[in-house]
């Protein structure tokens, strides 16, 4: 019998901690699938965040170690500094991105960093239960904005990735989500051309994932993900905001 | 230790950037801050010399972080700074003690609270020696008194920072980082006799994935993990102690001081001692693990003690937990970068001498 579906072996054989409908269990799975097919296990190094996924390091069949919240990227950037040669990347939530880490994600990718941010937005802090994110969106209630995100009170939804892009440092900036699996297939494809990107050296990568949680968002698993394609992809549309690679092979 | 035989004439900061190197030290991250900027100056020049990297970071947040990540892969690293920005380093110390990294930082204290002034100060010695940072844990301090001493202390601290896997502070003021004296450097470590390491993390090629961490959720974990680096302190405690007599063989007063309070002590001793005072000076090398054994001991003897230090009296209560009340400890404590003069130290002495032998 031809065998057409397989676990990746770079999750190890444990169930993941995460809540039903939860996009950090997708995200893991497209990261290690990516790792496996580019032959990566003995290369890659992970970072994993404060948040939901502080954990991962018990998922990933790789070497891993952990970095406080938000320090993600400067931590990989001693790393890479040391080991050049391997496969760099953190795996952060948007409050440790975006929020406490801003500084050192800003800096990371304008030096042109040669690793790779995978960057989990679901617009809450989900580990702390479901605080406002800078990530969450207009009129969106969480715990600490029970009535609702006001820019004039809370200030204004942060389109980080949008950002990064900017900076002559980043080599790659993508938005992609994982909702549904035309999504979920191009957010693979992302994560891979960010690691290549990073493997060739051109800079900075980042892949945005928008990822449900549907326990701080109050909804079921399948609410959770309509919400994403009606709502948040309107927010934060999908899509390459940077692409140095792409530049490049039209300029070869 | 190999010294070279040339003795060469070196500013304080130059020269705990070449001891770093010449010991192994090949990755740097750092942000400028007064009275150390010569510490990232020097390393932005020669550690491309000799094949490292240095990395100015957009903060002293982000650089015990990127040191943080180097240690992990493997790389002998260290930071430098002083008072505000190892202030902003705490969380990363804490982290350091709980994931187990081998780290060096350089702490060039300058007055205090807050921006303080820049002056030669000793007021972060609670800061250095009890962790500024969360949790139970605990960093060695070294405390140099001497140009030649802090080339001596940079280049054991990446030895003491293997071994233990632990952070080592090296602890000094504006004194020791912009004195120029001579200094005779230790010999350039060949970087193949480095201890190899068998917990970084440098790619599972071949090997069972490893994990570098400080999170134990599980009950009970925790504490073990706690015991563990308990245990581990009090090996360091046992085997590190570092300290200086002068002329304590027959006084029947002692001055305590550390780093550059000491040898303006030393100077204040001698002084005292060609008044026919009988005087001598007890100067600890590590702050932490504080040399409180040899402090017993001598107190056993000499119940006369006046504490020394360019900040409010800090050490002073060390020395008075370690002597008990077997001798009276006496604070001469100078805080907000005030640094006297042997002379003025003397008068102290002397009055506090004298004081003793009237009652
Ligand atoms: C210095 C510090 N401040 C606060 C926290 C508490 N904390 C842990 S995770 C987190 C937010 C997590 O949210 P996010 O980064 O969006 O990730 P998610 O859990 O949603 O995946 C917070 C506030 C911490 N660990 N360290
Ligand atoms: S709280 Fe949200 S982000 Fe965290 S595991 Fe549950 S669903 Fe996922």
């Amino acid at each position: 019998m031809k065998k057409v579906f397989t676990k990746t072996p770079v999750l190890k054989p444990v169930p993941f901690h995460y809540c039903p409908g939860c996009g950090h269990s997708i995200a893991h799975r497209l990261v290690a699938e990516v790792i496996d097919e580019m032959g990566m296990r003995g290369k890659a190094i992970g970072i994993p965040p404060a948040g939901c996924a502080v954990l991962a390091y018990n998922y990933f069949d790789i070497d891993m170690g952990e970095a406080p919240h938000g320090r993600g990227t400067a931590v990989a950037t001693g790393i890479k500094r040391v080991l050049p040669d391997r496969l760099v990347f953190s795996y952060q939530g948007d409050g440790d991105v975006a929020a406490i880490g801003t500084a050192e994600t800003f800096h990371s990718a304008n030096r042109g960093e040669c690793i790779t941010c995978i960057f989990i937005n679901n617009g809450v802090y989900g580990m702390t239960g479901g605080q406002m994110a800078p990530t969450t969106m207009v009129g969106q209630p969480t715990t600490t904005s029970p009535g609702g995100r006001d820019p004039k009170f809370h200030g204004h939804t942060l389109k980080f990735t949008e950002i990064l892009a900017q900076l002559p440092g980043t080599a790659y900036a993508v938005r992609t989500a994982v909702h549904k699996p035309a999504a979920i297939r191009k957010a693979k494809a992302a994560i891979r051309k960010a690691f290549e990107v990073q493997m060739a050296g051109l800079g900075f990568s980042v892949v945005e994932i928008l990822s449900p949680c549907p326990t701080n968002w109050k909804m079921t698993p399948v609410q959770a993900i309509k919400w994403i394609d009606k709502q948040v992809t309107k927010e934060f549309p999908i899509g390459v905001f940077k692409d140095l690679s792409a530049e490049k092979s039209h300029a070869d | 230790m190999k010294r070279d035989e040339e003795l060469v004439l070196m500013k304080g900061a130059h020269v705990l950037g070449e001891a770093a190197i010449r010991a192994g030290c090949r990755y740097y991250f750092g942000y400028p801050i007064t009275p150390q900027n010569e510490v990232p100056e020097y390393m932005s020049q020669r550690l491309p010399e000799v094949g490292g990297t240095f990395l100015q970071s957009e903060s002293e947040l982000a650089a015990i972080n990127m040191v943080i990540g180097a240690s992990m892969a493997g790389g002998r690293v260290m930071t430098s700074s002083s008072s505000p920005g190892i202030s902003l380093m705490q969380e990363g110390l804490s982290y350091i003690a709980g994931q187990e990294l081998s780290v060096v930082v350089s702490d060039m204290i300058r007055g205090g609270p807050g921006l303080g002034n820049v002056a030669p100060s000793q007021s972060d010695y609670f800061q250095a020696t009890r962790g500024g940072g969360h949790g139970d844990y605990r960093q060695i301090v070294l405390a140099p008194a001497s140009i030649q001493e802090l080339a001596d202390l940079t280049y054991e601290a990446f030895d003491l920072a293997d071994r233990y896997r632990m952070a080592v502070m090296i602890l000094g003021d504006g004194m020791v980082s912009q004195m120029m004296e001579p200094v005779r450097l230790p010999v350039m470590r060949d970087l193949n006799d480095l201890p190899k390491k068998d917990w970084i993390l440098d790619g599972a090629e071949g090997r069972p994935s490893r994990i570098v961490r400080s999170l134990y959720l599980d009950l009970g974990v925790l504490e073990e993990h706690n015991w563990k680096l308990v245990r581990k302190y009090e090996i360091v405690e046992r085997e590190e102690v570092r300290y200086e007599h002068f002329m304590t063989d027959d006084a029947n007063m002692l001055v305590v001081a550390f780093g550059t309070a000491a040898r303006i002590a030393k100077g204040a001793v001698k002084r005292a001692r060609r008044e026919g005072l009988n005087v001598g000076l007890f100067r600890p090398i590590t702050l932490w693990p504080f040399p409180k054994d040899e402090l017993r001991e001598l107190s056993r003897r000499i119940h006369n003690i006046l504490v020394f230090e360019f900040n409010a009296g800090q050490m002073a209560e060390d020395v008075q937990a370690a002597v008990c009340d077997q001798a009276e400890v006496i604070s001469y404590a100078r805080p907000g970068g005030t640094v006297p003069t042997a002379q003025e130290v003397a008068r102290v002495i002397a009055g506090q001498y004298y004081q003793r032998e009237i009652q």
